[in-house]
């Protein structure tokens, strides 16, 4: 194939690609009835509505203690569900990774129920966990609990298969048994990495526990959706404005925990 | 054992020939670990679980689950009908993706180190940051009182998550770009267009698409949740509906299955491109 050949195909390649891509496009906004033009439109609006209504007010600090507190629940459930996540989630990972499984029907045994974890969306466990145990704070807990499970798997088997597997080998091979191996030769390998997935998993929990929060009535969400079926803006500019603080804290935090470790 | 006499330049604690080195770096792990360990032991006692009967609570969940995952049913629903909202639910993902992509594209031409100035760079990446710090939900729901609920809101909230996770990620990919070809294109009298479209597009982008496919892989997640919260229609508020009005746990189970098979198979093809393009798993 020459050179002009070679440009042509790339070109017609791309082209059809390109209108598939736009077809799709006005195929998804008929299916779903989203005009382009409004929704553009309806960008500067908000933003200019969020400026004047979103602000918080007087009388809506006095009941930032009740807000705080909120917060701090969703806080707590955020770190919570991601650590024992990552407990539970390191001895699949164990199983699942090529380097340390113990045999290959437990590897695909633990990454065949971590994908299903994994891939059900925390909405659903949420409504479906909501039904037995009510609207309740361990609703949320199970919920970002399962989801955050699922995920770590998936990168902590990433993270150990990614790692050399040379001190694995020696370790094997000079007569250590398999603990030995997980405890000298894996993890101090892995840790850094492996903390630094469970430190992003919290900074998401904390926007998952604000969602999950909205459909089971516990924490920041639930006070978010009581505020906003009640239309009182300030209190909702001071929700958002206290959530926005909480995850630019946590984000400084594991960046700078991330840059020491690693 | 007798004491080993000290030797120069070896770390020594109590005689014995130190193995691990105290770095900064495990002094920070450690306090670290200790910290989180800390917080869930302790967090749970913190919380306020107002009455619960664990064992009641805990045999009515393995019952609905049982009901759920082993006889799931469509009772309210067709099958036809769910296959639509799927389609709604992967349309309202796929738009948000698509519309994201294009303006995360220039945004991260702007504020990629070696294409543009710092200053405009920082300006992209502050806003970026401010908009990842509020949940999807809260987007979606705060674009719903202007906008409406329905599909405007939720693709323009989902949108504003996408352009900022996704302009990171082109932005990044740029910056790997080779500086002796922007130089050269430069040296020619190329413009910064020129450079854009003939040096940065086809070295980044295979890593263009299957960051971009990742993040409707995410996106279709994220399209399930704002159904469900905020009623923007879909397999999501379908999942809502059946699970907190009708109370229907076989057509939760049911509808649970069919937001599974379409999450993993995007996965899989997620999987696929990455490796396609990227040489790895």
């Amino acid at each position: 194939m020459t050179g002009t050949q070679f440009l042509r195909k790339k070109k017609w390649t791309m082209t059809i690609v390109f209108i598939i891509l736009i077809a799709l496009t006005y195929g998804s906004a008929a299916l779903t009835q989203f005009n382009l033009i409004d929704g553009l439109a309806s960008i500067p609006a908000t933003i200019a509505w969020m400026f004047s209504n979103l602000i918080p007010t007087a009388a809506s600090f006095e009941n930032l203690p009740k807000v705080l507190g909120r917060l701090w629940e969703t806080i707590i459930l955020a770190i919570v569900a991601s650590t024992t996540a990552a407990i539970c989630a390191l001895l699949f990972a164990m199983l699942g990774a090529q380097t340390t499984q113990v045999n290959r029907f437990f590897g695909v045994t633990a990454r065949f129920i971590a994908s299903v974890f994994r891939n059900i969306p925390v909405v659903a466990w949420a409504l479906i966990l909501v039904i037995s145990f009510g609207h309740h704070i361990l609703t949320g807990y199970f919920a970002l609990f399962f989801s955050t499970f699922g995920f770590l798997v998936r990168m902590f088997i990433e993270t150990i298969d990614e790692a050399s597997s040379d001190g694995v080998e020696a370790l094997t091979a000079s007569g250590a048994t398999y603990f030995q191996m997980v405890v000298k030769g894996v993890l101090p390998d892995t840790l850094p990495q492996m903390l630094s997935w469970v430190f992003y998993m919290i900074e998401t929990n904390i926007r998952s526990a604000t969602l999950v929060g909205i459909l089971t009535g516990t924490g920041i969400g639930y006070l978010f959706d009581l505020y906003y079926k009640n239309l009182d803006y300030a209190m909702l500019g001071l929700i958002t404005i206290l959530i926005i603080v909480i995850v630019f804290f946590i984000e400084f935090t594991s960046n700078s925990v991330r840059r020491a470790i690693s | 054992m007798e004491a080993l006499p000290s030797l120069p330049n070896v770390a020594m604690k109590n005689g014995r020939i130190q193995i691990k080195k105290q770095t900064k770096a495990t002094i920070v792990m450690r306090i670290v670990l200790w910290t989180l360990f800390a917080m869930t032991v302790i967090g749970p006692f913190l919380l306020d679980y107002g009455e619960i009967d664990w064992a009641e609570a805990l045999s009515l969940t393995l019952g609905n689950l049982q009901m759920m995952f082993l006889q799931p049913a469509f009772n309210q629903i067709t099958f036809g009908t769910a296959m639509m909202q799927i389609g709604i639910t992967l349309a309202l993902a796929f738009l948000a993706t698509v519309l994201g992509a294009v303006i995360s594209f220039f945004l991260a031409a702007f504020s990629a180190r070696n294409l543009s100035p710092a200053w405009l760079a920082n300006i992209i990446i502050a806003s970026n940051s401010f908009v990842r710090a509020v949940p999807t939900v809260l987007w979606v729901l705060i674009f719903a009182i202007v906008a409406g609920l329905g599909a405007i809101a939720c693709v323009l909230g989902m949108m504003l998550h996408t352009i900022a996770y996704l302009t990171k990620a082109y932005a990044e990919s740029f910056e790997e770009l080779d500086e002796g070809t922007i130089e050269a294109l430069k040296a020619s009298g190329a413009n910064w267009w020129h450079i854009v479209w003939h040096a940065v597009i086809p070295q980044s982008s295979s890593y263009i698409i299957s960051w971009t496919f990742l993040r409707f892989e995410t996106n279709y997640d994220v399209a399930v949740a704002m159904g469900a919260a905020a009623a923007a229609g879909g397999i999501g508020f379908e999942l809502f509906m059946a699970s907190s009005f009708y109370y229907d746990l076989h057509e939760v189970g049911m509808i649970t299955y069919c937001a599974l098979v379409v999450a993993i198979l995007l996965e899989m093809i997620s999987i696929r491109i990455k490796r396609h393009y990227l040489g790895k798993a």
